[in-house]
């Protein structure tokens, strides 16, 4: 499904991903786990198209079509979704005016028509039920005056709104408290299906409780240096990730 | 109060061509260009007014020569040269085209954008229409119901001429001639607009002006409009038009009067579109309007303007709460964009007891714009527990415009509460990649950003208003974030 190619992307002359490779299938659920600075963030910005950054080197296939090739809406057409670290707040623009118009944009890129408003509030109905978002935080602004948590389960309501392919999430579980993380995961839990996969960044281990992956990586200066299945995530939280480091050769950033 | 006779009424309508108020006289002679005494009282005569009126504009005429165009907006503009203006044509006719293949195909696209229908396309546009049956009909039974409650609805030189003691009596009350330099020349020079009566305890049952929007094409440069809403009456009135509209006339110069007598309720809504120039800015219009309402005991005025065109605005609709217990209020979305420049806002003047008033301003910058609020809140010592709460919201789309806002308070009496909130900010890229990233294009994030963020004022703007302003915020800023 997703294959990523020796990426190298940076901001200005400050290189981030330094040839990193992955690879996901259909269904799989991967971590990728890291020290503050090595790139995580950045990743999920390339994938999902965000032009501050520039991509240098290496390839991005998405089911037979080159990602990099495509502004940041067609990616979110074509499947890839984003859950941001950082949701942002739109004033006056009502979450559910938002998600008609990201909808209908990815319709009408399939040729569909615009949904029906019916068919529209029954779908917001039961995808708001799956991470208990009222009633009342889905008439109001985008993300405005919501709190951590509610932001953190509003974007896992737009994934399942949209039904992605490819759904990356940017440590979704930072600023939840224990409740909030359960409701977050339990969503995410209830979208993983077979041609479904997933790119969970995180720190903490905690969530991969809740959430289990098929696969952990440990991203670090830029490139995945250590692969590994689950366990992976407990010998981390147990050792750090001191070990793993690559020998820094870097001496330009003194 | 005079009475519409219905008979003669439907024979009007339904008569040889499609004929009432707004297009009158069709002169075919202009007056060659230049500004005197012999300009104003040849206007006069051309339009058979009464000696009053005449007299009036003389007044107008006179004060106009020895006032100074005023210099103190945030704009910057080549002066018009009145001499070279010329103050009597007669009602342009427009070339008439036989189809729409002959309209600039840049004006068709906007059109179409806006959902203007294809009928409305062509009458815009100055493609020759059949007038179907059902429009007339539709027309007259819209008269007719106007009639039955006594309301007049008609030119301004109708006006004068059927009802002069309901003019004499309002004219210039709220802006008199020496009002300021461009009310002035309009008053000298006015050559039509439109006029509005409602008569006591009546609530008039629909918006005027939607099924009036074809006579309001081509009223000329110095525009002026009277609307009298009586005791207890309510009136929602539109002017303009989400079109875009070329012109060329550089200079606009209107007057706009409401009178809202002691508990009645006057709600004015404009959007206006004039040719904003080129990219530089070159052939745009100049824009220079007073708009004020006078309100009685417990009357409200509200107005609420969507301003997206013309190369210079300057236009502060006002109103004066005069009576006690009034209310005066103002929602307002100034989009500038390229090189464009407005100053605009409003003024309330509290008078009466207990008076209260709302302004809501967003303005929104793009290109090399500048864009200024400029506000007076006014609190005379008679005012008894009077309150203002104004919001003047800037959004900045480039970093290369101007936001500005020249706020002026000035309060006499220590009973009154004024509460003034203001905010700039950029629109975030941050904002824009959400957006993307959710599958909605860049230019249509911006829109829905646009619109989210002058939501308090678009809200305020009757339905069939509102749908077609948001779909001209959203084309007046095509291509303005890069």
């Amino acid at each position: 499904m997703l294959k990523i190619n020796n990426l190298c992307a940076k901001v200005g002359d400050n290189e981030i991903l330094k040839g990193l490779n992955l690879d996901v299938k259909p269904g799989e659920l991967h971590a990728i786990m890291g020290p503050n600075g090595s790139g995580k963030s950045t990743l999920a910005a390339v994938l999902a198209g965000r032009d501050s950054f520039e991509v240098t080197e290496g390839s991005v296939d998405l089911d037979g079509i080159d990602l990099l090739d495509l502004e940041a809406s067609d990616r979110a057409r074509e499947g890839v979704f984003l859950a941001f670290q950082y949701p942002i707040e739109i004033p006056g623009v009502s979450n559910l005016n938002f998600m008609k118009a990201a909808l209908n944009g990815k319709r009408t890129h399939q040729g569909l028509e615009p949904i029906k408003a019916k068919d529209f509030l029954a779908k917001v109905k039961e995808c708001s039920s799956l991470v208990e978002l009222d009633g009342q935080l889905r008439d109001r602004s985008v993300n405005e005056g919501f709190s951590g948590g509610e932001k953190k389960r509003n974007e896992i309501f737009q994934m399942a709104m949209l039904e992605p392919k490819l759904a990356i999430l940017d440590e979704t579980d930072s600023g939840l408290d224990i409740d909030a993380l359960r409701v977050v995961s339990k969503g995410v839990n209830a979208m993983r299906s077979s041609d479904r996969s997933f790119i969970v960044i995180t720190h903490y281990q905690r969530l991969l409780e809740h959430i289990v992956p098929d696969f952990v990586h440990v991203l670090s200066n830029g490139k995945i240096v250590k692969s590994g299945g689950k366990e992976l995530a407990l010998e981390l939280e147990e050792k750090g990730y001191d070990w793993l480091k690559e020998p820094s050769h870097d001496t330009s950033n003194a | 109060m005079e009475r519409i006779d219905e008979d003669k009424l439907i024979d009007e309508v339904t008569g040889k061509s499609y004929e009432y108020g707004f297009t009158t006289d069709i002169e075919s002679e202009t007056l060659s260009p230049g500004l005197n005494e012999g300009v104003v009282r040849t206007i006069s005569a051309k339009k058979n007014e009464p000696e009053w009126l005449l007299n009036w504009r003389l007044e107008a005429f006179k004060v106009w020569s020895e006032m100074n165009e005023p210099d103190w907006a945030h704009v910057e503009y080549e002066k018009p040269d009145f001499q070279a203006i010329s103050y009597y044509s007669a009602p342009k006719q427009k070339k008439e085209l036989a189809s729409l293949d002959e309209v600039d195909p840049e004006l068709l696209k906007t059109m179409e954008k806006l959902g203007i229908s294809l009928e409305e396309q062509k009458r815009l546009s100055g493609v020759a229409v059949d007038f179907v049956m059902d429009s007339v009909s539709v027309a007259t039974s819209f008269k007719d119901k106007l009639a039955d409650l006594g309301v007049i609805f008609c030119s301004l030189g109708e006006a004068i001429q059927e009802h002069p003691e309901l003019v004499r009596k309002h004219l210039g009350t709220v802006v008199p001639q020496r009002d300021n330099y461009y009310a002035a020349l309009n008053s000298a020079v006015f050559t039509d607009g439109s006029f509005c009566y409602i008569p006591k305890g009546v609530r008039c049952p629909m918006e005027l002006s939607t099924y009036f929007r074809i006579n309001q094409a081509g009223t000329g440069q110095f525009e002026r409009t009277l609307i009298v809403a009586d005791e207890g009456s309510y009136v929602s009135y539109l002017e303009g038009c989400t079109a875009p509209q070329r012109d060329e006339n550089q200079l606009h110069a209107a007057v706009v009067e409401i009178i809202s007598h002691d508990e009645a309720e006057v709600r004015y809504s404009t959007v206006q579109n004039w040719y904003p120039g080129d990219k530089d800015g070159k052939g745009g219009v100049f824009n220079f309007v007073t708009k004020r309402g006078l309100c009685h005991r417990a009357a409200k005025i509200s107005w609420t303007q969507v301003e997206t065109g013309s190369a210079v605005t300057w236009k502060y609709p006002s109103c004066i709460l005069k009576g006690d217990d009034s209310i005066g209020e103002f929602f307002s979305v100034a989009v500038t964009n390229n090189k464009q420049q407005a100053d605009t806002g409003t003024k309330m003047i509290h008078i009466g007891k207990r008076t209260r008033s709302t302004i809501i301003s967003k303005g929104i910058s793009s290109g090399h714009s500048q864009n200024s609020y400029r506000g007076l809140v006014q609190i005379h010592p008679g005012a008894e527990n009077s309150r203002n709460f104004s919001v003047c919201d800037s959004l900045l789309m480039t970093d290369t415009c101007g936001a500005h806002t020249f706020p002026y308070i000035e309060a006499k009496n220590p009973t009154a509460q004024i509460e003034h909130e203001a905010t700039t900010s950029k629109i975030g890229d941050d904002q824009i990649f959400y957006c993307q990233q959710r599958g909605i294009e860049e230019e249509e994030a911006i829109g829905l950003i646009v619109k989210g963020y002058a939501k308090d004022v678009l809200n305020k703007l009757p339905m069939e208003f509102a749908v077609e302003a948001q779909k001209l915020l959203t084309i007046s800023l095509e291509g303005s974030v890069g």
